[in-house]
Order: C-alpha cells, then sequence, then structure tokens
C-alpha cells in the first residue's frame, strides 16, 4: 500500500511537471463507414479549428447534440471554415446501423468509427457525448463531457475565439 | 504477487521519470483520467434493499498514460472498498490492475502487458471493457502489429486474461490478417467498388485435469470476413467456427460451436435502411472451460436488437445467447425533409425498428441421447432453421419533431416479447408481453436555459404489471443539471408493491470533470452495455459521482 503511495506521488509530481505541453490526439487506428482502417492523422482541417466529438447511435445527449449543430452547421462553416468530426464508439452490436443512421439523419460531418474504444480511451474519455475543440495546429485547447441543450453556443463561441486567435479563457 | 507487481510497476514508473528528466524523446506527455463511485445505502425491506454493514461502498479508478510520439505506457489503479451493488464481490480489494508498454514505429507495433483488442465483428475474439458493470478481459501479454504493405494488416497476440485480480488459467493466442483490395494499386483504388476481407485464428490451451471427461487441451477457432460496398449500398459479414469444447455453460457437450453474422444496407441522405442477421451456435468461448457468468470470455456475440435509452423502454433487455440464438433485425431511418406537409418547418425523423430471437432448433442426434446430454455431441441443428421458441421481439417507432425554434417533442412506441424465463434463468416465469410508450418534450427558455419533460408508461399484465414514470428536468448549459424522476409500479398484483421510486438529482459539469449526485430508490434492474448484461440489485441512498481527465 505504501508503495502504491509513492508511485502515485511519483505520478503526480510528474503529472504536475508535464501538464503544460500541447496535447494533441494521439495516433490511433480508427476505421471510416465503408471499413477502412485509417490512422487518426487523418484529422485535419487547412489550418481551421475542428470540433471532435465522440458519441454512439444509442446516445441521447449525443444525438442531441449532433441534431443541435445540424441546423447551425453551414453557418459555422462559413464563418469559421471548422470541421467536425465525430467518431461513433459503437460496438459490433450496433456498428453496422451507424451509416444508415447517419445517412437517415442527414447529417455531414466527418465520420468515424471506434469499435473497441482505442480512441476513447487513449483521450482518456469516460463518457460520452464528449467534445474537443482543435486549435488549427491540432492542439486540444478545449474539451467538454456531456451535452445540454444550448450547449452548441458555448461551443461556437470558442471556435470563434480560436479562429481570430484569442484566448479562450472566460 | 502484488507486492512484486507493485515493485516492477514502482521501478518502471522510476525509469519512466529518469527518461523524461533527460527527455530523449520529444514532447512527452503525461495524461489520465479518473472516476470515482460511492454509495451510501439505507436499508429498505419494502423493495428490497438489505441492511448493508459497511453503510457505504465505493469504486474507484485512474488511468494514468505517459505518451511520446512512438512510445507509451501507462497504468490503471482501482480500488473496490468494497464494491458497489451489482458489481462482482470478486473485485473486493485496490491495486495496478492494467498496465502496459507499447512502442509504435508507424508500420508496425508492439505492446507489453494489458491490452484491449478485437479480431473483425469479434466473434473470434475480444477484449474489452465496462467499468458500469464491472466487465475486463484484458489480455495480459504481448500483442504485435504490422502494416507490410498498405493494403495489408496482421496482428498476433499472446497471453492470458484478467479474471478480477487475478488471471484465467488458459492461454490465449491468435492471429488475424485483414486485405484492403483497394488499397492494392492506384487502379483498384479508383474503383467504386470496396472490398475488405479478414481471416483469424485463435485457439487457448488449458491443461486436462477433468475427473469425467477427456478435455480437448488446445481448443481452436478460426474466422472469415469481409466487407463491401458499392456506393449507396454495403454487404458485411462474418462466419466463425471452434472445434468442439465440453465447458460449464454448454453442458459439457462435444459439439462443434459456429455463428454466422451479416448485415446489408442501402443509405442515401435522408435515407437509411439496415438489415441484419445473426445465427450463433454453441460459440460461448471462454479461457477456462469451468467458469461461467462473464468471466473471461473470448469472444463477442452482438445483440441484434435496438439499444433502448428510455427507463421503460430498457426495462427487458435482450441478453445475448452465445449458445444458441438465431436472430435477425431491420432498421429504417427516414427524415421527412423541411417545409413539406409531413415534415413541418425543421422536418421529422423517424426510426423504425423491428428484432426477433428465436432460439435454436436443436434435435437429437440418436434415440437414445437427450437433447444436449452431458459427454454427447449434445445435438445437431440445420443451420437455416430457427427454433419454434421466440427469446425476444422487439417492433418499436420513434419520431423527433422539432416543434418550433425553442421545443422539441420525442415520442417512442415499443413493443416487446420478453422470455423472462430463459432470459434471466428463472424457469417457470411467463413471457412478458409489454407496450411502452414515451413522450419526451423540451423547452428552450433562452440560450441557456431548458426544460425538460419526460412521460413514459408501460402496459403489462405480466410479471410486475403497469409501470408509469415522470421526469423534469431543468439545465442550465454548459453546466448544471437538476432533475427529479418517479417510476411508480402501480399495476402490481401486490398492493404494498405499489411503490413509488423518487430520485433526485444535480450534476456540475466543467470541461471534463463531472460531479454527480442523487438520492433516491432504485428498483432491481438489469444492465446491459454491449454483450454483457448484469443484475443491479434495489437500492435506497445517497450516490455520488466524480470523473474526470487530465
Amino acid at each position: 500500500m505504501k508503495k502504491t503511495l509513492i508511485v502515485f506521488q511519483i505520478v503526480l509530481l510528474s503529472v504536475l511537471s508535464y501538464a503544460q505541453s500541447n496535447k494533441q490526439v494521439p495516433s490511433v487506428q480508427i476505421k471510416t463507414l465503408d471499413g477502412r482502417t485509417v490512422n487518426t492523422s487523418v484529422f485535419e482541417n487547412d489550418g481551421n479549428p475542428i470540433i471532435l466529438t465522440f458519441w454512439a447511435t444509442w446516445c441521447k445527449p449525443c444525438i442531441k447534440e449532433l441534431s443541435a449543430i445540424d441546423d447551425l452547421y453551414e453557418d459555422w462553416q462559413d464563418e469559421t471554415g471548422v470541421k467536425i468530426i465525430a467518431v461513433s464508439v459503437d460496438d459490433t452490436r450496433s456498428l453496422s446501423k451507424v451509416k444508415p443512421f447517419v445517412d437517415g439523419r442527414g447529417w455531414e460531418y466527418e465520420f468515424y468509427t471506434d469499435a473497441n474504444s482505442d480512441l476513447k480511451r487513449a483521450m482518456n474519455i469516460s463518457d460520452i457525448p464528449s467534445t474537443f475543440i482543435l486549435d488549427g495546429e491540432g492542439n486540444i485547447v478545449w474539451q467538454h463531457t456531456s451535452y445540454s441543450e444550448g450547449g452548441e453556443h458555448k461551443l461556437f463561441e470558442i471556435v470563434k475565439k480560436i479562429k481570430a486567435g484569442k484566448s479562450i479563457e472566460n | 504477487m502484488l507486492l512484486k507487481r507493485t515493485l516492477f510497476t514502482f521501478s518502471a514508473l522510476l525509469i519512466l521519470n529518469v527518461i523524461m528528466s533527460q527527455n530523449p524523446f520529444t514532447n512527452g506527455k503525461i495524461s489520465g483520467n479518473f472516476q470515482i463511485d460511492a454509495q451510501y445505502y439505507q436499508e429498505d425491506t419494502l423493495i428490497g434493499a438489505n441492511e448493508i454493514s459497511e453503510k457505504v461502498l465505493i469504486n474507484a479508478l485512474s488511468n494514468i498514460n505517459y505518451s511520446t510520439e512512438k512510445f507509451s505506457a501507462g497504468i490503471r489503479y482501482e480500488m473496490y472498498q468494497n464494491p458497489l451493488l451489482g458489481i462482482d464481490k470478486r473485485y473486493k480489494g485496490s491495486g495496478i490492475a492494467y498496465r502496459y508498454a507499447t512502442y509504435n514505429d508507424g508500420d508496425w507495433e508492439i505492446t507489453v502487458g494489458n491490452f484491449y483488442d478485437q479480431f473483425g465483428n469479434g466473434l473470434l475474439f475480444r477484449s474489452y471493457e465496462d467499468k458500469y458493470l464491472g466487465f475486463d478481459n484484458s489480455v495480459d501479454g504481448v500483442r504485435f502489429r504490422a502494416n507490410p504493405h498498405r493494403s495489408l494488416s496482421l496482428k498476433g497476440i499472446w497471453g492470458s486474461q484478467r479474471n478480477y485480480w487475478d488471471k484465467g488459467e488458459g492461454i490465449v493466442r491468435g492471429v488475424d490478417a485483414e486485405f484492403n483490395i483497394n488499397e492494392v494499386n492506384e487502379k483498384l483504388g479508383e474503383s467504386k467498388l470496396r472490398a475488405i476481407v479478414g481471416l483469424s485464428f485463435l485457439s487457448k490451451y488449458q491443461v486436462d485435469r477433468d475427473p469425467t471427461y477427456k478435455m480437448p487441451e488446445n481448443v481452436g477457432g478460426f474466422a472469415g470476413r469481409f466487407d463491401l460496398s458499392y456506393g449507396n449500398y454495403g454487404l458485411n459479414g462474418e462466419y466463425v467456427r471452434k472445434i468442439n469444447d465440453p465447458n460449464a455453460t454448454n453442458n459439457m457437450i462435444y459439439r462443434h460451436g459456429e455463428a454466422l453474422l451479416l448485415n446489408a444496407r442501402y443509405s442515401q441522405k435522408g435515407l437509411g435502411i439496415l438489415l441484419s442477421a445473426l445465427r450463433s451456435d454453441n460459440m460461448d468461448f471462454r479461457s477456462d472451460r469451468y467458469v461461467t457468468g462473464s468471466d473471461l470470455m473470448i469472444n463477442y456475440m452482438p445483440s441484434l436488437t435496438r439499444q433502448h435509452s428510455y427507463a421503460l423502454s430498457a426495462f427487458y433487455p435482450y441478453a445475448t445467447q452465445y449458445n444458441g440464438q438465431t436472430s435477425y433485425q431491420a432498421q429504417i431511418n427516414y427524415k421527412i425533409k423541411k417545409s413539406t406537409l409531413l415534415g413541418g418547418r425543421y422536418g421529422t425523423d423517424i426510426a423504425l425498428n423491428f428484432s426477433r430471437v428465436h432460439d435454436l432448433d436443436r434435435v437429437q442426434i440418436d434415440d437414445e441421447t437427450a437433447v444436449n446430454q452431458a459427454g454427447t455431441d449434445g445435438y445437431n441443428s440445420k443451420f437455416f432453421s430457427f427454433g419454434d421458441k421466440i427469446l425476444f421481439q422487439d417492433a418499436n417507432l420513434e419520431i423527433t419533431k422539432r416543434l418550433t425554434k425553442k421545443s422539441r417533442l420525442t415520442f417512442d412506441y415499443v413493443y416487446l416479447i420478453y422470455d423472462k424465463a430463459v432470459l434471466e434463468g428463472s424457469p417457470g416465469d411467463d413471457v412478458v408481453n409489454a407496450h411502452i410508450t414515451v413522450a419526451d418534450y423540451s423547452y428552450r427558455i433562452n440560450s441557456t436555459n431548458t426544460i425538460k419533460f419526460e412521460a413514459q408508461h408501460m402496459f403489462t399484465k405480466q410479471d410486475q404489471g403497469n409501470w408509469a414514470n415522470a421526469m423534469i428536468e431543468y439545465t442550465i448549459s454548459p453546466s448544471w443539471f437538476f432533475s427529479i424522476s418517479d417510476s411508480y409500479n402501480y399495476g402490481n398484483e401486490i398492493s404494498e408493491k405499489r411503490i413509488h421510486y423518487y430520485l433526485g438529482s444535480v450534476a456540475y459539469v466543467k470541461n471534463s470533470l463531472r460531479v454527480a449526485m442523487s438520492y433516491g430508490k432504485q428498483r432491481k434492474g438489469i444492465m446491459c452495455v454491449g454483450g454483457v448484461c448484469r443484475e443491479v440489485p434495489a437500492s435506497n441512498g445517497l450516490m455520488l459521482s466524480i470523473t474526470g481527465s487530465f
């Protein structure tokens, strides 16, 4: 037990001294909707911000969030060039539903699947929806878990700040 | 053992720290997450919540990862003192439950320690975890992955599986190859037909010390899969087979195991159609032939049924039957366009889903042998046949409509057939027929404040009879959630059991931190995630949950 505590202290110290560096999306293999394996290095948007969100076909708040953004997405793109990348964590049980589901809803985001939660785990996500905002260089500058109605406005505020090169504090 | 492991981790971390201080790899980062779930329990004899002698139970964990561009390593510390109700008692204790190191050189990668992975759809091999159910079958061993050509991915795994604070006795080893035909050359890359094929082989070893039967010490299995798409159409499938593997879940029969999964889809903007089918026959595959429950599972068999998210719709979830099910599912998603008579100003989303699961059609192997008789080949079953018995059926319709700029309505209707006796292992119970309706209305007061009402009703003559449920939720985006709900079993035959299950909760979210508290009664229920279900006993008390990442 004592040893475990020491381990924790070391880790805590390490966290404190290294937490400052910029975080990026870890390099993990995911799949496209037609089953092709790709690496997360394909997340790219010509120097414009990216909203990276984790969802599933069985997750109500996730679907609410993606629907709410759907109504605004064109305006968002025109104003900031932002791209939305939606990674589904549906496993084999509902994986084959993802493509018909998103087409049926008429969503036009960039979709990937993470059937065994490899990327979800690598990004330390406990629950979905979990949303990250990446700046033009791919640095993770903001992160939020859960969705409540109106949450999309906050997302866009931050995207606009990043686009304008402003600080996102407050 | 535990001490040794801790010492190992300790020195590994020390070395890691030294490495980091010299920083030979640029951009080393530490990240992780944590989760604490605690509950204070009160006795409530009416709902069947027993007194808990510890008063408070807790599950807690933290993942800590260190990563550079090519190297990563991490640990997970877990503590269950003592495990929450519904989590297996064998988790009691604390320690480092998971540790790994991975080196990735682009075209190849090696991992030592614990890992999660799957071959294809997971019908032959899948290791994963679900902390809410206390499920974790991570493999502790070695994994090698390589991409010798951009069209070819190879994977090999070797190790034994986690079993609570111990490891399973069996050894699991397997290889998988996936070939993407369109990546072979540029010409094939331009083809509108996309084709991927995969092949896997896996074998488990467990020594035979059985006093009664002669057991196969090496049980091999293979799987083949394909994934085709052409424009708006898609077709994929996987077939898996294993040799005879008498075990505690199949009553020690020597029959081989096999399963077939097929999915066909068509979709265009505003319309998606999916047809799926699954047959699994004696395909419960574990690295220890004597365990049951959710212990030491090597493979994964999906439930081809809708995963409901409303409380009453999810009341009777289907639990996938590895050893015998023939099931199919159809789903249609359709969007009625904006500015049409039915679509209204904002459009309407419709989802229609139907699924049905039959038992296997099992016939005697000969006149002297009963079906599933231990020590025999068990039974015969024609591949393209359905058993007479319906284990589960779910027909449901969901309509979601934005009524005005500020309000949204979801309507859900579900008709279920649920064979309680088979699915919950409680012989003698009636088959449940249930009709469930849900209305979910939300109104945005302003850009941050929203109020939501949910009303649910379940009509059934079996089991506990009718239920009604109401919920009010108030949210202040993006940080605050408040809700109160009541589930009322007003249709229970026994008048004392017509109980109100009140629950109040509040949650606060800031970036990745989420703190949630709730107080009230929770009914006894079945919680399923992925392929695993667990019974959660009734409880009454105060719950606290904290999650976050760094």
